[in-house]
């Protein structure tokens, strides 16, 4: 590990070369909007909000999966990206169904609140409309997949930290979908030990607590912070 | 097809309300603004809306607010109307803005749809009711819009402000006070 210094949006700054361009820019107070990043749980790289421009490099890079190099110049907020990134959240919009007036996580909701930072006001893509199931067979949570923007956030954390490994995707392209186990009902998986951590790890309302009504919906998924902080302390 | 000529000695803008496919809360909104009302109808003429006794869209009005989203064929021929004889069209909530509410039967189709809401079966369309488009979709996927006003329903702040911004020829910045569901 060494220290090196980069540019980002004209601002200097200093990282370790282990660190990607996300973790350094927001240590310097610069946002860069993310999805599917989670702190206290590995990268996944997966819903390219995070892209930015690296000077003398012609692809756009994802944030949370790039590492700082020396003399780095990275801009995160051109009008190009802007653009990209309005279309990707349009994009999430139009490949659900997201009604968000009688949603649970309605105003909870890190989706909505993109679309909002965003200056989204209305969807300009064509809505695709897809019929999609809803699973209500678990005890204590459900799984609304016509609200889930497979972030494998909920994968990731069920893997990783609780160690259970009962989400994973199924299918490719438009037709991935997330499933428990081996696409069994949530209800019936032998893996799940009902933590919990799945739900307060979905940024949108496509996993919540039974029994919740609209805008009731309230995700805390800094518990993983907690987590990282106490395994540190011990170690 | 606008024309400027008006059939009342007025001079001031005239404005109008539409209400498609929405619950009438985007409207209920709008009287919920109170004195604010008088204020307003002192800068504009409400020339039609379901709040007045008029059955015919006027040949022009400078601001026309929808409510609702598009669902049947009849929501459909009206708006095309309204756009064709309106300067600026606003689409005012979620319903006119994302097809919200009434979306939810989208991805179910029209025949599952009216199999569950009417009793015996499929009810021979049209008959007295229009005929359901195959979905309830956004003003903005059939028409030019030149304002949208996520909410639901959009506070009568919101309103207020879109009305009198829009009066002074202002573009209003709803940004900071709008947002989808809320
Ligand atoms: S998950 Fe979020 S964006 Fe989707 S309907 Fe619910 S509140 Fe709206
Ligand atoms: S409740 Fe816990 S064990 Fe069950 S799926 Fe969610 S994270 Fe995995
Ligand atoms: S259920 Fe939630 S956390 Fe899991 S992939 Fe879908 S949106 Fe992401
Ligand atoms: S946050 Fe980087 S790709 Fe999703």
């Amino acid at each position: 590990m060494r220290v090196v210094t980069l540019k980002i949006n004209g601002q200097e700054m200093s990282g370790r070369d282990d660190e990607d361009i996300l973790h350094v820019a927001r240590e310097h107070g610069i946002d860069i909007p993310t999805l599917c990043q989670l702190d206290g749980v590995s990268e996944w790289g997966g819903c390219r909000l995070c892209l930015v421009e690296i000077e003398g490099s012609p692809k756009l890079s994802a944030a949370c999966v790039t590492k700082v190099s020396e003399g780095m110049v990275v801009n995160t907020n051109t009008e190009r990206l802007a653009g990209y990134r309005k279309s990707i959240v349009e994009m999430l919009f139009t490949e659900g169904n997201h009604v968000c007036s009688v949603c649970v996580s309605n105003n909870n909701c890190e989706l909505q609140d993109m679309s909002h930072e965003l200056k989204i006001d209305h969807i300009s893509l064509p809505y695709r409309y897809p019929l999609k199931e809803v699973d209500a067979s678990h005890d204590l949570f459900i799984f609304d997949a016509n609200r889930c923007i497979l972030c494998t956030r909920c994968i990731r954390v069920c893997d990783e930290v609780e160690g259970a490994h009962t989400w994973d995707i199924a299918g490719r392209g438009i037709k991935s979908q997330l499933i428990s186990d081996l696409h069994q009902p949530w209800g019936d998986s032998p893996s799940c030990t009902s933590c919990g951590k799945c739900v307060e790890a979905c940024p949108t309302g496509a996993l919540f607590e039974k029994g919740k009504a609209a805008g009731e919906m309230v995700k805390d998924a800094r518990f993983l912070v907690y987590l990282e902080e106490m395994k540190e302390e011990k170690s | 097809m606008i024309s400027e000529n008006s059939d009342t000695a007025s001079n001031l803008p005239k404005l109008a309300t539409v209400w498609l496919d929405g619950c009438s809360g985007c409207h209920m909104s709008l009287l919920d603004m109170d004195h604010r009302l008088l204020t307003l109808l002192e800068q504009a003429d409400l020339v039609y809306s379901p709040l007045v006794d008029q059955k015919h869209f006027p040949d022009y009005v400078d601001i026309t607010l929808v409510e609702g989203a598009i669902s049947s064929e009849a929501d459909l021929e009206k708006i095309l109307h309204v756009r064709a004889h309106t300067k600026i069209l606003v689409s005012l909530g979620d319903c006119a803005v994302t097809a919200n509410v009434p979306s939810l039967r989208n991805p179910l189709g029209v025949n599952a749809i009216l199999e569950r809401v009417s009793a015996g079966g499929l009810p021979k369309q049209p008959d007295t009711v229009p005929l359901l488009c195959a979905h309830a979709r956004p003003v903005h996927t059939a028409v030019k819009v030149d304002l949208f006003v996520p909410g639901c329903p959009p506070s009568a702040d919101t309103i207020f402000l879109v009305i009198s911004e829009l009066l002074a020829g202002r573009q209003p910045d709803l940004h900071a006070i709008t947002r989808f569901g809320l």
